[in-house]
């Protein structure tokens, strides 16, 4: 048997970590490597889990919920981050709301689409500016603790914090040349 | 049913009073950007009042978190027309997940008053109560005048949600401004829920 099939797949680690620090909302703007999480977050009558129509829409959602007493995470595609700064800078960062954000990061290591590697230059400079706590996971071993620990981190500090998802760890999405 | 041009055109802090007045069971009220929170705040400050600050067209998605984490308590969004034109689809995503303790509350001047009153879609030809309905919230009504109003959002209150009024209203500025303090604001709101002691 190899290392892979031993581990635990990486999204049923992030669902374990959610669900270990109560965080029963999430709501996503789909992305296609993110689609296993997705559909284990849906499956599961833990979690209130849906879509809406674009990422700032889903932080606004998270704000709310967080304000009325239920943790919330949102997930994105990294072109989808690039709708979100405004509520980040605006909302969530000055008002000090523990928003857990998740991106699935694209435009790197094989990326085919060139938007999307354009917003990914913008991602980290962007969360550095606003002083926002970001992490890129790229190892199965370390992403339950990662998770875990800033995830309390941020309830902690009521400050969000953002998860980018490398393809080193999630495979990606592949260009068939 | 009321179309947007046979409305009367009223006053958002008139209307905002008697909202406010009808509310009995520490209800929450998310006030959009600018003029709708000023007089949000203007109408009286409750603790279960959130004033948001930026963000502009989140007032909506911000209710329906609320609504979500705290479904025995009805929740009120406040947005204005360019608000909600920037936004429109939260209210798919309202429809979608068809809260019972949400309403919306439109206040459609026709202009981006705040920012010198160049007019938005909303004054010539966009139906924001049509659009909502054709998002699927079927309890979408224009507030034909004062009492309808009042008597719109009795039944929202009462009935159960979701279900948006919205108000033709004048092009007055906000009465006041509100303390600019997110974290005060966030804090005090949190309290007023019950979730900080």
């Amino acid at each position: 048997m190899t290392d892979s099939q031993t581990q635990a797949a990486w999204h049923e680690t992030v669902l374990a970590g959610l669900k270990a620090n109560d965080v029963k909302l999430t709501v996503y703007v789909p992305d296609r490597v993110l689609t296993p999480l997705i559909a284990a977050l849906h499956a599961d009558p833990f979690f209130t889990c849906f879509a809406c129509t674009r990422e700032e829409e889903a932080l606004g959602i998270v704000a709310g919920a967080w304000m009325g007493g239920m943790r919330g995470a949102v997930l994105m595609q990294t072109s989808g981050f690039a709708t979100i700064p405004n509520a980040l800078a605006s909302l969530v960062v000055p008002s000090q709301i523990p928003a857990l954000v998740f991106v699935s990061e694209r435009g790197t290591l094989g990326e085919f689409n060139l938007g999307q590697a354009m917003v990914l230059k913008t991602m980290r400079p962007v969360l550095d500016a606003l002083a926002v706590d970001h992490h890129t996971i790229t190892r199965q071993d370390e992403l339950g603790f990662i998770l875990d620990r800033s995830i309390k981190q941020a309830v902690a500090i009521q400050a969000p914090v953002v998860f980018i998802l490398s393809p080193l760890l999630t495979g990606g999405k592949v260009f068939k040349a | 049913m009321t179309h947007a041009h046979n409305a009367k055109v009223m006053n958002r802090f008139e209307l905002t009073k008697r909202l406010v007045g009808q509310l009995k069971h520490e209800e929450a009220v998310i006030g959009g950007i600018g003029n709708s929170n000023f007089d949000l705040w203007s109408a009286g400050q409750r603790p279960q009042n959130f004033y948001m600050l930026g963000s502009m067209g989140l007032a909506i998605p911000i209710a329906l978190g609320t609504a979500i984490a705290q479904p025995k308590r009805h929740v009120v969004a406040l947005e204005g027309d360019g608000s909600l034109l920037m936004q429109l689809g939260c209210l798919s995503t309202v429809a979608a997940r068809a809260p019972k303790n949400l309403t919306i509350v439109v206040w459609d001047n026709g202009i981006y008053q705040i920012t010198g009153g160049q007019p938005t879609a909303s004054a010539s030809t966009a139906d924001l109560v049509a659009i909502a309905r054709a998002s699927g919230i079927a309890n979408s009504n224009w507030a034909a005048d004062e009492d309808e109003f009042e008597r719109l959002f009795a039944a929202a209150l009462k009935e159960g949600g979701p279900s948006l009024i919205a108000a033709r209203i004048d092009d007055k500025p906000g009465v006041g401004a509100t303390d600019r303090d997110p974290v005060q604001i966030r804090e005090r709101f949190m309290r007023g829920l019950g979730v900080r002691k």
